[in-house]
C-alpha cells in the first residue's frame, strides 16, 4: 500500500472510530463513502460475474446458449417497475425468483438441513460406529454421543408449540433450551472472538502501517 | 392478469425445480433456472442503483438536511463504478481483469472499501462487549448457562484459558478449558445446533410450500399499482 493509501485508509479508520464518542460529521462522511463504494464495488463485481461472466459469453460462445436470453427477459421486466403505469409486469420475474427459491430450498433444506441432521444424530452412543462392539467407544465419546442425541431431541421437542410444555413434556424442553442456551452462548463467544480480532487487525493497521509504533 | 399470472409462475418455477430432482432429464431445466435467478439479481442491484441515485440525487437537488452526505455516497458510488466498468488506470487496458493490481479499481477497494468494512465490524467489538455485560448478569438458570459457555468459549480461546487451568492433571485433561471449550462446541453445542437447524428447515420447508401452492401471496403487494 503506498503512503498516500495508507494515510487515506487511516482517516476512514478513524473516522468510523470516532463513533464511539459520539456519531459526528467525520464519522458521517466516512459511513457515506462506505455506503457508496459498496454498491459500486457489488455492482461492478455483478455485471462481470453474472452479465459478462455468465450471459454475455453464453450468448456469443460458438455454441450460444439461447435459454439465457429468458432470463435477460426477465431481468429487464424488473426494471419496468420504474415506469409506474406498467409496473406490475415486474411482479413476474420477482415471482420467478420466489418460485425458485422456494422449490431450491423445500431440495435443500430437506437433505441438508434434515435428513443429514437427522442421519448424523441417529449414531451409536456407546461405540465409534455401526458394526462395533457395544461398549468399544470411551466414556468422553460416550457422554458426547449422549449429549448430543438427547441435546438435539430435547431441543426440537422445546420448538414444539402445539402442546403445552408440561409435565414430562416440559421437563423435556426445559433441558432443550438449556442445550440452545449453550449454544447461544458458544456463538456469541465466537462472535466476541471474531470482532475482537478485526479490531486487533486495524489497530496493527493503525500502530503499525500508518505510526509505525509497532513492528 | 396482475395476480394470477405471477401465482401460476411461482407454481410452475417451484414444481419444476422439485421435480427436477426426481426426473433427469429435467435436471437441465433446473440448471436454467439457477442461471436466470443469477441473472434477474443483476436486474435487481441494477434497479437498487438506480433507487440509489433517484433518492440521494433528490435530496441534493431539493437541498434536504445532510445533502452534502448524499453528495458524498453519490460520488464514491459513480467513482467506484467508472473505475471498475472503464477498468480506469488499468495497467492491462479494458481486457484487463478488473481487480488487476495498479488498477484505480483495486486502489479504491484496498484503501477505502476494505479499511471501512473491516472497521465497521471492529466496531461492534465495543457494542458486542456493553451487550454481554448486560447479557451476563446471571438473572435466571437460561443466562447463567449461556454466560458460563460464553466464557469457557472466550477463555478456551485465549493463551489465559491454557495459563488459567494448565495446572490439571493429565488424567483430568477435560478440566482444562481449552479442551472443555473443544467439548462444548462438539458436543452440547453442536446438539443445539441440530435443532436449531432442523427447526428452522421444517419453518423453510413449510413457508415454501406455502409460496408454491399459492396459499401464501403477500410478496406480490397491494393491487393499486
Amino acid at each position: 500500500m503506498d503512503t498516500f493509501g495508507i494515510w487515506v485508509a487511516a482517516f476512514l479508520t478513524l473516522g468510523i472510530i470516532s463513533f464511539l464518542y459520539r456519531d459526528n460529521p467525520w464519522y458521517k462522511v466516512c459511513e457515506s463513502i462506505f455506503v457508496g463504494i459498496s454498491a459500486g464495488y457489488w455492482f461492478v463485481t455483478l455485471f462481470y460475474d453474472n452479465i459478462l461472466g455468465l450471459f454475455w459469453r453464453g450468448v456469443t460462445s460458438p455454441d450460444p446458449h439461447y435459454m439465457l436470453l429468458v432470463g435477460a427477459v426477465l431481468g429487464f421486466m424488473m426494471l419496468l417497475r420504474l415506469v409506474p403505469p406498467i409496473g406490475w409486469i415486474s411482479r413476474w420475474p420477482l415471482a420467478f425468483v420466489v418460485g425458485a427459491t422456494a422449490g431450491l430450498y423445500i431440495i435443500n433444506y430437506f437433505s441438508s438441513n434434515v435428513m443429514l441432521q437427522v442421519q448424523s444424530t441417529l449414531a451409536p452412543l456407546f461405540s465409534t460406529k455401526f458394526g462395533q462392539p457395544i461398549f468399544e467407544a470411551s466414556l468422553y465419546d460416550t457422554i458426547g454421543n449422549l449429549v448430543i442425541a438427547g441435546g438435539t431431541f430435547t431441543g426440537l421437542v422445546y420448538f414444539f408449540f402445539s402442546k403445552e410444555h408440561k409435565g414430562v413434556f416440559g421437563g423435556a424442553a426445559r433441558i432443550g433450551i438449556w442445550t440452545i442456551m449453550i449454544t447461544f452462548g458458544a456463538s456469541f463467544g465466537y462472535t466476541v472472538m471474531s470482532r475482537m480480532s478485526l479490531l486487533i487487525g486495524r489497530m496493527e493497521f493503525i500502530f503499525g502501517d500508518w505510526l509505525r509504533l509497532i513492528r | 392478469m396482475k395476480r394470477q399470472v405471477p401465482v401460476i409462475i411461482t407454481f410452475i418455477v417451484g414444481a419444476v425445480l422439485i421435480v427436477s430432482v426426481f426426473f433427469p432429464p429435467a435436471e437441465r431445466l433446473g440448471e436454467n433456472f439457477s442461471v436466470f435467478f443469477d441473472i434477474i439479481a443483476v436486474f435487481a442491484f441494477f434497479l437498487g442503483g438506480g433507487n440509489l441515485i433517484r433518492i440521494h440525487g433528490n435530496k441534493i437537488y431539493r437541498r434536504q438536511k445532510d445533502w452534502a452526505f448524499s453528495a458524498v455516497t453519490l460520488t464514491g458510488f459513480i467513482v467506484m463504478l467508472a473505475a471498475g466498468l472503464f477498468k480506469i488506470a488499468n495497467p492491462n487496458g479494458i481486457t484487463g481483469d478488473v481487480a488487476a493490481t495498479g488498477s484505480l479499481f483495486q486502489t479504491l477497494y484496498y484503501n477505502i472499501f476494505y479499511p471501512l468494512g473491516s472497521t465497521m465490524y471492529a466496531l461492534l467489538a465495543f457494542y458486542v462487549a456493553s451487550a454481554s455485560y448486560r447479557a451476563f448478569r446471571a438473572k435466571n438458570k437460561e443466562a447463567t448457562i449461556l454466560l458460563i459457555a460464553a466464557f469457557i468459549i472466550l477463555l478456551g480461546r485465549t493463551p489465559l484459558g491454557v495459563y488459567a487451568t494448565g495446572w490439571v492433571p493429565e488424567s483430568f485433561s477435560l478440566l482444562q478449558i481449552p479442551n472443555l471449550a473443544i467439548w462444548i462446541m462438539s458436543s452440547p453445542n453442536l446438539a443445539g445446533q441440530r435443532a436449531i437447524m432442523i427447526g428452522i428447515a421444517l419453518g423453510v420447508i413449510s413457508m415454501s410450500l406455502r409460496l408454491i401452492l399459492g396459499v401464501e401471496r403477500t410478496y406480490l403487494g397491494v393491487d393499486n399499482e
